[in-house]
């Protein structure tokens, strides 16, 4: 208990220091605010967008409205579309969602047999090859891969090839997690048109991390003693890969799942554009068009909550997992 | 006690990264002592040495554009506008890999847009070694309060995503396209927003790395002949933990490359007048459908670069380790 | 049932295995013969890379492929398995072999209920209910003297201690009823307290099933009253077997007297030294030509170190040992060194 306590307090600490840190980046902004938000306003205008914003206040006091604005849903204003950033939000935080999720899905599914094989089969060609391409995968942005997909299925499959030319390029259709955020659902069919091919640039980096280490714990697994006991109990190997190697070697593999949610945020946000999907990455990349410091400061502040608090969900679910890390801290 | 040569024979074949037999799950020998001893001296394979070729002619390249005979990156000739590579006939010879939409040569963007893009990288990366090496230099041999503090500051860092962190630093920090006034010269802005972003994650390495050496009977000896902490960490500690950062700075320069190119299509890099490798992908993207190879030469000269640094930087690390293991 | 009544369960004849390693090939088996009747326990004794756990493996197949050189003849229950794949040794393995290993704590699945480790031996080879599997499983921990074993099946390795983990680990290799069950130093790792504990476990299991058991430790003291023959290995080698009476009062080579006077007695006064085998094991890649304990052995002559003594028979039957000068026949009681030749 005394733990949970202790890491509660962290979290609350990290978050209040990232804002405030997301916060103080506006306010260091030199130049005048309101000249860049609102360039085209009148005095009065650029007066009451100072008001509104609390430039006219101390530091502290700024900071002390902003956040509790921001905890009470209020994100600000677009100023140049008179927009509520909240309604923009609502909008775009389930496409990106998605996105990362399906990415995840997609990374897992494909890493967790590899890993697994090349395990099993370690230092054999299979393994080699596939371990090269691995590392070939790291290597390769996934907006490199985001921009090849698009030319190689928008312009040279399209005509020809079924069902993979047919994937979409750029668009969105709407999906399932909509509907939890107050927009219009849709259906899966075109949802996942739309969401294939930028799921799939975003996978092709986390396969590789998550196959190496899988692979990596697996080896480690699989020397161990409880292995050669099961062995003696004439277990097939393929029941004992997965029913006794696989499990204690994929914590660390879920965890840096759940860590890498963060990672993928700044992938998703250059594919989202490569897309043309209305993520919150389209929107940053409009907000510094437009150089609406407010809305973009409500974003990176968005972004900085929900990753910390992953964290934290990921910190505690490792500890839960692992009844060996339970037993160690006795 | 375990039977000692079982043991031991596993214990190697461990150590030794020898292979696992295919088709059971087990440990075996692979061959006898002088392959596998080679293997560890060995290191570098063709791969390694196709990485510091690589690398070599990227930095040669970079370093002495101003003294090539090429084309000036922002001179326009309307003639190879969206020509491709090794172009058909009619283009002017010389134009080896083609013309952007607006009629600027290639290869000399490609040259000049790798020489800026190689310094963001390498200066951010840079700054994120003194820094982020001196906090985890200090945090992680002092401890206590000091570590606290330092810990404290680097988790904070980390709490938000990097390429976010970048963006909202670069955002903050250029004077802002169209304008001429206040802020900085948007490299610059590039380069501190990415050193600020590489500080937490070679300030932790370094930190990792200095704990676990300080441990060592070799510092607390020096300590105990009176050598005051400065002369220690810099004597003692320091060379031991340079290897792991070097590695991660090497792996760092890679993703700093490919953090230049999301904030390129985020539209956060440098003026699009300015060539670099992240730059003239944003920019070339429009024109995927006419001229792809716009946008993937210079996405081309990315992955093989970063593909050498991982490369590399996985190698020093290796060898380093091996050193460890030998403590 | 046996096929075959009247040979024995398990006969060993000139087994070696050799591992290739970078310094070359280590021989930690060299030529080990024996042979074990159903109901019979041996005990191998020797100390740490004397070859008694690769031993053990090799009789059950469980080393590595690669890298591994076999020689010799393993039969059990008249087939030879010497030479058998892990794929055709899977059918002998839970089933007609069994074995325990050393460590409990590392021998069982961490993130396992131990119920489930016991069910799936029972399931592997046997075609039963989940029902039934579970009412064995429990009904073998009761065998094996675990308290409160319905409460155990749904528990983690580590909520548990180290002897009932131990005892655990032998329900498993009993769950299909072995004919030959290997413990591969199964008390190494326990408290002396809990060791007499499953030892005794052992022992009565095996009167129960008429087990063949082959018991591995280094601790002569262990087979003292529980085997019928002892088998004394070093550096690869038998160096002596005997039914254990006629070991501990008629013993030949002067390994074993060391081994016997190494073993503390607790009716010694306390800060008594503890007897220890001064020097090293040989380097099994290249041996010594001659006897190889003779670097150690404190009768040691010219001869012994230049000419590798034979196994040769003893006066009483099934005693062989392995030495130019064995110690005099005088009975030798298990008490502290007196520093003299006895």
């Amino acid at each position: 208990m005394k733990t949970v306590a202790r890491r509660l307090l962290q979290l609350v600490v990290v978050v209040l220091l990232s804002t405030l840190f997301a916060f103080s980046l506006l306010r260091l902004f030199p130049g005048d605010a309101a000249d860049a938000t609102i360039p085209y306003g009148t005095a009065a205008q650029k007066a009451q967008f100072r008001k509104d914003n609390g430039l006219d206040k101390p530091f502290l006091e700024q900071y002390g409205t902003w956040l509790g604005n921001l905890l009470q849903g209020d994100f600000g204003k677009d100023y140049q579309s008179n927009t509520q950033v909240a309604d923009k939000l609502e909008a775009a935080l389930p496409v990106s969602i998605a996105l990362m999720l399906y990415a995840q899905i997609i990374a897992l599914a494909v890493a967790i047999p590899l890993g697994v094989f090349t395990a099993y089969k370690v230092n054999t060609k299979s393994d080699k090859a596939i371990n090269a391409g691995a590392f070939a995968l790291l290597a390769l942005p996934s907006f490199v891969l985001a921009l090849a997909l698009a030319f190689l299925v928008g312009v040279k499959w399209k005509p020809d090839i079924p069902l993979i030319g047919q994937l979409q390029v750029s668009g969105y259709s709407p999906g399932w997690l909509e509907p939890l955020f107050g927009q219009p659902g849709g259906d899966l069919g075109p949802h996942i048109a739309t969401m294939l091919l930028p799921a799939i640039s975003l996978a092709a980096g986390l396969i590789a991390v998550y196959m190496r280490l899988l692979r990596s714990d697996m080896i480690a697994t699989l020397q161990e003693n409880f292995i050669t006991m099961a062995r003696a109990k004439g277990l097939t190997d393929r029941r004992i890969l997965w029913r006794h190697a696989f499990k204690p070697s994929s914590l660390t593999l879920l965890t840096v799942a759940g860590l890498n949610f963060g990672t993928l945020i700044g992938g998703a946000l250059a594919v989202e554009i490569i897309f043309q999907i209305p993520g919150l990455g389209t929107l940053i990349y409009q907000a510094i068009n437009a150089r609406q410091i407010v809305e973009l400061q409500s974003y990176i502040a968005i972004i900085a909550i929900g990753y910390v608090l992953i964290n934290f969900v990921v910190d505690a679910l490792y500890v839960v997992l692992d009844p060996r890390i339970r037993r160690s801290h006795a | 006690m375990p039977d000692e040569p079982l043991q031991q024979f596993v214990g190697q074949a461990v150590d030794e990264g020898r292979p696992v037999d295919p088709g059971t799950i087990e440990i075996s020998a692979v061959t006898t002592g002088p392959e596998v001893r080679r293997l560890r001296k060995k290191g570098l394979g063709i791969a390694g040495w196709l990485s510091i070729g690589w690398i070599t002619l990227v930095v040669g390249l970079a370093v002495l554009a101003p003294v090539l005979p090429l084309d000036d990156p922002k001179d326009v000739t309307t003639a190879i506008a969206r020509r491709g590579p090794f172009a058909d006939a009619g283009t002017a010879s010389g134009h080896l890999l083609g013309g952007d939409f607006n009629g600027r040569d290639m290869l000399s963007r490609l040259i000049w847009g790798g020489r800026t893009t190689l310094v963001v990288a390498t200066l951010s990366v840079l700054i994120g070694f003194v820094l982020g090496g001196l906090l985890g230099l200090i945090g992680g041999y002092f401890r206590g309060w000091v570590d606290t503090v330092v810990s404290l500051l680097l988790d904070v860092l980390l709490a938000v995503p990097a390429v976010i962190l970048a963006l909202a630093l670069v955002t903050i920090l250029r004077t802002q396209p169209g304008t001429t006034s206040g802020g900085l010269d948007p490299e610059l802005a590039l380069i501190l927003a990415l050193g600020v972003v590489s500080i937490p994650v070679l300030g932790r390495i370094t930190r990792a790395s200095t704990l676990s050496w300080s441990e060592r009977e070799f510092v607390t000896a020096a300590r105990a002949q009176g050598a005051k902490h400065r002369r220690v960490i810099v004597r003692e500690v320091l060379p031991n933990v340079l290897p792991a950062m070097y590695s991660i700075a090497l792996l760092g320069i890679a993703v700093a490359i490919v953090a230049e190119g999301t904030l390129a299509i985020l539209g956060a890099s440098v003026e699009p007048d300015t060539p670099t490798w992240g730059n003239m992908i944003a920019i070339g993207r429009i024109q995927l459908e006419r001229a792809p190879h716009i946008v993937f030469e210079p996405a081309l000269m990315i992955f093989f670069t970063v593909l050498a640094l991982n490369f590399l930087g996985d190698a020093i690390r290796a060898l380093f380790d091996v050193r460890e293991g030998a403590l | 049932m046996s096929e075959h009544p009247g040979i024995p369960l398990l006969e060993v004849t000139d087994v070696a295995t050799g591992f290739e390693t970078a310094r070359g090939l280590v021989r930690s088996v060299d030529g080990v013969s024996f042979s074990l009747e159903r109901g019979h326990t041996i005990g191998i004794v020797g100390e740490s890379g004397s070859g008694k756990t690769v031993l053990s493996r090799s009789i059950m197949g469980l080393l590595p492929h690669k890298g591994v050189v076999r020689s010799g003849s393993i039969r059990f229950d008249g087939t030879e398995i010497g030479e058998a794949s892990p794929k055709e040794m899977r059918k002998f393995w839970g089933d007609a072999m069994a074995m325990v290993f050393q460590d409990p704590m590392t021998s069982l699945n961490p993130v396992m209920k131990i119920g489930r480790q016991i069910t799936e031996a029972i399931h592997t080879h046997l075609d039963v209910t989940k029902q039934f599997a579970d009412e064995l499983a429990v009904s073998l921990l009761e065998s094996v003297r675990v308290p409160d074993p319905e409460r155990r099946m749904g528990e983690y390795p580590h909520q548990l201690s180290g002897g009932l983990r131990q005892r655990i680990c032998i329900a498993i290799a009993l769950a299909c009823g072995p004919q030959l069950l290997l413990a591969d130093e199964p008390t190494t790792a326990l408290d002396v307290t809990v060791q007499a504990q499953v030892l005794d476990v052992l022992a009565q299991q095996q009167r129960e099933r008429f087990m063949a058991v082959i018991l591995v430790t280094h601790d002569l003291g262990v087979v003292a009253g529980r085997a019928d023959d002892v088998l004394v290995m070093y550096a690869g080698q038998v160096v002596e077997k005997a039914p254990t009476a006629t070991l501990f009062r008629h013993m030949k080579m002067p390994y074993t007297e060391a081994l016997l006077r190494s073993i503390p007695k607790l009716t010694e006064p306390s800060h008594t030294r503890l007897a220890a085998i001064p020097g090293r094991p040989p380097d099994l890649v290249s041996p010594p030509p001659g006897c190889r304990f003779a670097p150690r052995c404190p009768y040691a002559q010219d001869k012994c170190r230049e000419e590798m003594p034979p196994l040769v028979d003893g006066d009483t039957p099934g005693h062989q040992f392995r030495c130019w000068f064995p110690v005099g026949s005088t009975p030798v009681s298990i008490g502290p060194s007196t520093g003299e030749i006895a």
